[in-house]
C-alpha cells in the first residue's frame, strides 16, 4: 500500500474544498480595528474535495475495527455496534438541539435521559443514577467524589481507598483525584480479593474501597457480599468498577451485591461505538444513601409530569460536564437497551461468558493460564509457555494481525505478567471463534518451530512494527512547514 | 432484535465441548443469593422499524430545532461541510478502539497527529494533545496542570469564563487543597485589571481567563499573560469558540503557557451539549505535566514513517495514581470530525469563516440597538456573541419572540445577578440577513408591546 502522506505535505496555496456564501450584509472593514488579529495561519492545509476524501478513505483502510473483523481486546468489550442506534442518534430533533433551549421545547431529550437513567437503575439494582460522566474514568472521579462528599458530611472523610492489584489503571488514578491516597490489597492465589487481607486493611481511615466484578481476570468475586459487608462495618463504601458488566447482564445485579456506587461504561455493555478512543459515556449509579450528592442538574418530574433540570441540590458534588454529558451516546444506548428487551440483555451475557469459556477451553494447555478459578466473559492467558522459545506477548499479539485479528490486551492485569487478556463479547460467530483459536494454536507452533516470524511480526500490515522508544525519545508531535527543507532539524 | 452469531447447534457444541447441559451452568461462580432469578423489569425487545418509530415519536418532543435560536454561551451553531458527515461515519473510524496496536490504526493515529498539529496551529501553541472531555473538563484540567507545575494554592479564575466551565473547575478541584478565587470584569466586559492586580501575589499557580469571554468580548491576553507572569504565575487561556482564532493573534503569541477549550464548532453538531470535543495545548517545556494521549512520529521496522501514541509514562496505565490525569477513552471520533472540518475549511475557508461571523454579529448588534429600549451592554470589542439589555425582563422579551417562532439569547441573569435584563445573543455565518432583521423586527415589536 502506497504511504498516506500528511495532509499538510499536499497542501498547495490557494486550494479550497469549501467556500460560504457571500456576505449578504454591508461589510465594514474596520470592526476589529483595535484588536490584534493575525494573518493566515501558516502551514493551515489547502486541498480540494476530493482531495480530503480520499485522504480520509484511505486512511481509513489502514484501520483495524470491529466492523472488519475479530477484536478480542480483554475488558474492552468490543462487541457489535448496531447501525440502527447511529441512525437514530442522528435525527435531527436529537443533533440540532442546543443545551441552552428552553425545557420546554426539548422534553424528549429530557424523556431520553431520565428515561435511561430508569433503565439502567432497573438493570443494575441502583437506586439512581447520573448519565453525566464522559467515560469510565469519569465516572470514577464522580464516584469517588460522591462517597467524599458523604464522608465529608459526616465529618470526616477519611484517607484512604483500598485498591485489588488486579485494578486497571484509572481506579488508583481516580481515587487520588479525589485526594485519597491508595493502598493496594493483594490478590490470593484465586484471582480474588484476599477477605482476611481485606479484613486486615479495613479500618475507619478507609473512604472506600474500588472492586472490579468481575474482576479484570475474568473471574467473579463470590465473597463481594462478605467484603462489602467488611466495608461497611467500618463505615466505609464499596465502589464497582462496572467496565465488566457485560458478563452479568439479566443474570445478577451489583445493587444486590450491596454495592454502593458503580460506573457503567456504555461504549462497552451498552453498544456505543468506541470511535476510535471515545466518546464513550460513563453513567453512576448510586444507592439512595449517596442520592443527594449526584452531580447537577439532577431531572426531575413535576406534577403535571414534564421535566425539568433541577439545580437547587445544596449537597450535590457541582457540576462535572459542560453541560449534561455525552447525550448523543446515551441515546445510542437507550436504543440498544430497548432493542434486546429481558431476554436479549440476559442472553447478551450468557453467550459472552460461553464465547470466553469456549476459547479458554480450546487453548488450556498451549498457552498458560495463572489462575485455574472459573471465568466468565474473558480470560487472561500468559506467555510463560512461548517465553522458554524467546517469544512474548507482544510477539503473539502482533502475529495474530497477520491472521487478521486484533491483538488482545497486555497492558494488564499486573498480576499476570505477560498476559494475553481475550474477551470475545457475545456478537462472535464460532466460526470466527474457531480461526482466532486456531491462529493461536498456530502461533503457539511456531514460537517452538520458528520464533523469528513471531519476533517480526506482523508482516502483512500497512506498518511493521514501530519504534515506540524512538517516538518518546524523539516526541516529535507535530507537523511543521520547516520540516520540508531540513528533516534533520526534527526537535 | 438480537445482534448473536452463534446458531442454537453451535451453543449446543459449544455448551458440549465445555462439559455443561445449560447456559445455567456457567454461572456457577455467582452466589444463589444475589441471582436475579427474574427478567429485568424493562420494556419486551423491539425491532428496527419499531425502534426508529419510538425514537421518531421521542425526538418529536424535540421542538427546538424549528425556531431560529439566537442561542451560543459554549455550544456554537455553525455549517457543517457535507464531507464530514460522510467520512466520519466510515466503519473504519466508528468501530475501532484506541490506537494502542498502531500497525493497524494508522488512519486513526496520524487523523491525531494532524488534529494535533491543527490546534497548536490555531493556538499559536508547542504542542497539543488528542483531546479531553470537553471544554469545561478542559478548563479544570489546565488548573490542575497549572497546580501540579507551580505548586500555589491560589488559582485566579475570570469572572467572565463560561460560568458552567467554573462549576466543573470548582468541582476537580474541591478535594485538592487548590483555593480559587475569581477576578470580576470591568463595565466595558474585560477582565478588570486592577482587581486582577489587586488578588494576584506569588501564592498563586496560574491565571486563567477566557476569550472571547462568556460575554463574548475579545480580552486582552498580553496584558493578563504579563501580569501573571511578572507574578511567576501561569496564564491559562480557555477558547470556547476557537472559529474566533480564524481572525483573532493565538494565545500563543500573547503570552499563554496552556491554551484549552471546546472545539464543537469545528464540525460537530450542538447535540443537546454532547458528545463535545476538549483540547488541550501547551508550551513545550510543560510536556512532562500535560494530560491526555498524544500521538507521536516514528518509523517502522522498515524505516516508514508511521505514528504511535506516546509519552505514556505520564500516564494512568503506567503512572496508576501518579499520572498526570485519570483520562483513558477521550472523545476521538470527535476529533475525527474536527480535523476534517478544519482540513476542509482549509487557510482562506477558516479565515473567511471567523470574518463572517464577526460581521454578521456586528450587523445584528448596530441594528438590535438601534430600537428603543435596547442597550449594548458592554463595549468591548467582541467576536460573535454580544449583550443586550432590555427595558424590561428578558423573561418577558424571549416569550414573546418564542410565540413568534425565535429562541432569544440567554437571560444573564441566572448566571451573573447583577446582569438583569441582559441577554447574550450569538450571531453566525448560518443566519442570514433575512433571519437577522427577523429577530431585529420581533425584538421591535417585544420592547414596544
Amino acid at each position: 500500500m502506497i504511504q498516506e502522506p500528511l495532509i499538510f505535505e499536499i497542501s498547495d496555496e490557494g486550494k479550497r474544498a469549501y467556500a460560504l456564501p457571500k456576505l449578504d450584509i454591508p461589510e465594514k472593514k474596520d470592526v476589529l480595528q483595535d484588536i490584534r488579529t493575525r494573518k493566515d495561519i501558516e502551514g493551515f492545509p489547502q486541498v480540494s474535495e476530493i482531495e480530503i476524501v480520499r485522504h480520509f478513505t484511505r486512511l481509513s483502510q489502514t484501520n483495524f475495527c470491529i466492523d472488519i473483523g475479530f477484536y478480542p481486546l480483554g475488558s474492552c468489550t468490543m462487541k457489535y455496534n448496531p447501525k440502527i442506534n447511529e441512525k437514530i442518534a442522528s435525527f435531527p430533533g436529537f443533533s440540532l438541539s442546543h443545551p441552552f433551549s428552553p425545557e420546554e421545547l426539548v422534553q424528549g431529550n429530557l424523556e431520553i435521559l431520565k428515561t435511561t437513567e430508569e433503565l439502567l437503575s432497573e438493570i443494575t439494582g441502583m437506586d439512581a443514577f447520573t448519565l453525566q460522566p464522559s467515560a469510565g474514568a469519569q465516572g470514577e472521579l464522580v464516584g469517588m467524589m460522591l462517597i467524599r462528599a458523604y464522608l465529608e458530611e459526616k465529618g470526616d472523610p477519611r484517607k484512604i481507598v483500598l485498591i485489588p492489584d488486579s485494578a486497571h489503571g484509572t481506579n488508583p488514578s481516580s481515587a487520588h483525584l479525589s485526594g485519597y491516597l491508595v493502598q493496594e490489597i493483594k490478590s490470593n492465589e484465586q484471582g480474588t480479593v484476599d477477605v482476611e487481607d481485606l479484613a486486615r486493611a479495613m479500618n475507619d481511615d478507609v473512604a472506600a474501597l474500588m472492586i472490579t466484578n468481575p474482576n479484570t481476570l475474568g473471574i467473579f468475586e463470590s465473597d463481594i457480599k462478605k467484603i462489602c459487608a467488611i466495608v461497611h462495618e467500618k463505615g466505609g463504601f464499596v465502589y464497582m468498577d462496572g467496565a465488566n458488566m457485560n458478563a452479568l447482564v439479566g443474570e445478577c445485579r451489583p445493587g444486590d451485591m450491596d454495592v454502593d456506587v458503580i460506573h457503567l461504561n456504555l461504549h462497552k455493555t451498552f453498544s456505543t461505538p468506541h470511535g476510535g478512543g471515545g466518546p464513550g459515556s460513563g453513567p453512576v449509579g448510586v444507592k439512595k444513601v449517596l442520592e443527594p450528592y449526584l452531580p447537577i442538574p439532577v431531572i426531575e418530574r413535576r406534577e403535571d409530569s414534564s421535566l425539568y433540570f433541577n439545580l437547587d441540590r445544596p449537597k450535590s458534588i457541582g457540576r462535572v460536564q459542560s453541560f449534561y454529558g455525552n447525550f448523543l451516546v446515551v441515546v445510542k444506548a437507550m436504543a440498544y437497551i430497548l432493542s434486546l428487551g429481558p431476554n436479549g440483555l440476559r442472553e447478551v451475557a450468557e453467550i459472552a461468558v460461553l464465547n470466553a469459556n469456549y476459547i479458554r477451553k480450546s487453548l488450556e494447555g498451549e498457552y498458560h493460564l495463572k489462575y485455574k478459578t472459573p471465568t466468565l466473559h474473558e480470560c487472561v492467558f500468559s506467555d510463560k509457555f512461548q517465553k522458554e522459545h524467546g517469544v512474548q506477548n507482544i510477539d503473539i499479539a502482533k502475529r495474530l494481525i497477520d491472521f487478521g485479528v486484533h491483538p488482545p490486551t497486555m497492558s494488564f492485569p499486573l498480576i499476570v505478567h505477560g498476559a494475553l487478556m481475550i474477551e470475545p463479547t457475545e456478537t462472535e460467530s464460532k466460526k470466527d471463534l474457531d480461526l482466532f483459536i486456531e491462529a493461536m494454536k498456530r502461533i503457539s507452533k511456531e514460537a517452538q518451530d520458528d520464533p523469528e516470524v513471531l519476533k517480526e511480526a506482523p508482516h502483512t500490515s500497512y506498518m511493521r512494527r514501530l519504534d515506540e522508544t524512538k517516538a518518546a525519545r524523539e516526541s516529535i508531535l507535530r507537523w511543521r512547514p520547516e520540516e520540508k527543507e531540513a528533516p534533520q532539524n526534527k526537535e | 432484535m438480537s445482534y448473536i452469531s452463534l446458531s442454537d447447534k453451535d451453543k449446543k457444541e459449544m455448551l458440549a465441548r465445555l462439559g455443561l447441559s445449560s447456559m445455567k451452568e456457567l454461572f456457577t461462580s455467582i452466589p444463589d443469593s444475589i441471582k436475579l432469578n427474574r427478567d429485568l423489569n424493562i420494556p419486551d425487545s423491539k425491532t428496527e422499524s419499531e425502534l426508529v418509530s419510538h425514537f421518531k415519536d421521542i425526538a418529536d418532543r424535540n421542538t427546538d430545532q424549528h425556531y431560529l435560536s439566537f442561542l451560543g454561551a459554549g455550544a456554537y451553531p455553525h455549517v457543517i461541510p457535507s464531507v464530514v458527515d460522510y467520512l466520519a461515519s466510515r466503519g473504519e473510524f466508528v468501530s475501532p478502539y484506541t490506537p494502542y496496536q498502531p500497525e493497524v490504526s494508522q488512519g486513526t493515529l496520524q487523523i491525531i497527529f494532524e488534529f494535533q498539529t491543527l490546534i497548536c496551529q490555531l493556538t499559536g501553541m508547542d504542542i497539543a494533545n488528542a483531546s479531553l472531555y470537553d471544554g469545561a473538563s478542559g478548563a479544570a484540567e489546565a488548573v490542575l496542570m497549572a497546580h501540579r507545575l507551580r505548586r500555589k494554592p491560589k488559582v485566579l479564575l475570570a469572572g467572565l469564563i463560561h460560568p458552567q466551565y467554573k462549576e466543573v473547575i470548582h468541582t476537580y478541584t474541591r478535594n485538592l487543597g487548590i483555593q480559587i478565587e475569581e477576578v470580576g470584569f470591568s463595565s466595558d466586559g474585560f477582565m478588570d485589571d486592577a482587581d486582577l492586580q489587586k488578588k494576584i501575589d506569588t501564592e498563586t499557580s496560574v491565571v486563567i481567563a477566557q476569550s472571547p469571554n462568556f460575554i463574548g468580548v475579545i480580552e486582552d491576553l498580553e496584558s493578563i499573560s504579563k501580569t501573571a507572569h511578572a507574578n511567576g504565575a501561569l496564564s491559562a487561556v480557555v477558547i470556547s469558540e476557537p472559529v474566533s482564532l480564524g481572525l483573532l493573534d493565538p494565545p500563543g503569541n500573547l503570552g499563554a503557557d496552556i491554551v484549552t477549550g471546546e472545539a464543537q464548532s469545528f464540525g460537530i453538531p450542538q447535540s443537546f451539549g454532547g458528545p463535545f470535543l476538549g483540547f488541550m495545548a501547551c508550551s513545550k517545556e510543560f510536556i512532562r505535566q500535560f494530560p491526555g494521549r498524544i500521538a507521536g512520529e516514528t518509523v517502522d521496522v522498515e524505516g516508514k514513517r508511521g505514528f504511535v501514541l506516546t509519552l505514556s509514562t505520564r500516564e494512568q496505565h503506567i503512572r496508576r495514581e501518579r499520572a498526570t490525569s485519570n483520562i483513558c477513552t477521550n472523545q476521538a471520533l470527535c476529533a475525527l470530525r474536527a480535523t476534517i472540518f478544519l482540513e476542509t475549511m482549509g487557510k482562506e475557508g477558516i479565515r473567511e469563516l471567523a470574518w463572517h461571523n464577526v460581521q454578521k454579529a456586528n450587523y445584528a448588534l448596530e441594528e438590535c440597538v438601534k430600537i428603543s429600549g435596547i442597550e449594548q451592554k458592554f463595549s468591548g470589542a467582541f467576536f460573535n456573541e454580544f449583550v443586550l439589555e432590555f427595558g424590561k425582563p428578558v423573561e418577558d422579551v424571549n416569550l414573546y419572540l418564542k410565540e413568534q417562532g425565535i429562541t432569544g439569547g440567554l437571560d444573564l441573569e441566572k448566571f451573573y445577578p447583577e446582569l438583569k435584563n441582559c441577554a447574550l445573543f450569538c450571531v453566525t455565518e448560518i443566519h442570514s440577513k433575512e433571519n437577522i432583521d427577523r429577530l431585529v423586527s420581533k425584538l421591535k415589536e417585544a420592547l414596544n408591546s
